[in-house]
């Protein structure tokens, strides 16, 4: 079975985006695929770098680094929903001059037909948060 | 192939963009021609509030933007039945003529017929 998630609260603040990658994991492990992990709403400050976890706490913005390096998953990041939360890619710093870029390797900014064409392409639409 | 889609709304209009940011994917999903419906229940039905005021605390209006969604051909606009009676709303204090009452049962009827629910 084809899957997509959206994921909408922050790493660290709420559940939602820990339970969704333990989510991705389990459905990888059980033959199926992943489409697309959509991170809207506050979702999108799991794709900031400048994260700074403490050593015994479960790092997640990096765990979904690995997902996307291991298996090849669509990691995409609302822009209106990261412009305006502080997340941005060189390209966007660059446009609005803006003295810095954080977007994580593995993560892409783009539009929110890439949510509406998770739904219409997968089989399933799992949402976390909010 | 055409997909049924529904998008539930169940947050209040202000205190959080919650609302706003799903009303935001219900207007993209809009132009992918599908059989696009919504649904407010829980906190959402205060999104159908009539005279909101919502420049006094310099949000964009909830009851200014809503309209839009019928010139947007999304037609299919449901309200929660017992949301709105556990919030004290009655229907004619509603914004959308043509928003249509259904009762938890009749939700769960709308819900089986979905191929994608997109919950906020």
């Amino acid at each position: 079975m084809i899957f997509s998630l959206a994921v909408y609260s922050a790493p660290h603040s709420s559940q939602a985006s820990d339970t969704a990658y333990r989510f991705a994991e389990a459905l990888l492990a059980e033959g199926h695929s992943l489409y697309r992990v959509f991170f809207y709403q506050d979702g999108v400050h799991n794709s900031s770098n400048l994260l700074t976890i403490a050593q015994d706490e479960a790092d997640i913005p990096s765990r979904w680094q690995h997902l996307s390096n291991t298996h090849q998953v669509d990691l995409v990041v609302c822009i209106a929903a990261a412009l305006k939360r502080g997340i941005l890619n060189q390209e966007e710093a660059d446009r609005y001059e803006k003295p810095a870029h954080n977007l994580r390797q593995g993560f892409a900014l783009s539009g929110l037909g890439q949510l509406v064409d998770a739904a219409l392409a997968s089989d399933r639409l799992i949402t976390f948060g909010s | 192939m055409r997909k049924k889609i529904l998008f539930i709304s169940r947050h209040a209009p202000y205190g959080s963009s919650i609302a706003k940011e799903a009303l935001d994917a219900v207007l993209t999903m809009a132009a992918y021609e599908q059989d696009l419906s919504l649904l407010f229940m829980d906190d959402g039905v205060f999104q159908l509030l009539q005279n909101q005021q919502s420049h006094e605390i310099a949000q964009k209006n909830f009851a200014a933007m809503l309209p839009i969604l019928p010139l947007y051909e999304v037609e299919n606009i449901f309200v929660h039945l017992e949301s709105l009676q556990a919030r004290g709303i009655t229907e004619n204090e509603l914004l959308l003529d043509s928003v249509q009452v259904l009762d938890s049962h009749a939700v769960s009827v709308l819900l089986a017929q979905q191929d994608q629910l997109l919950s906020f």
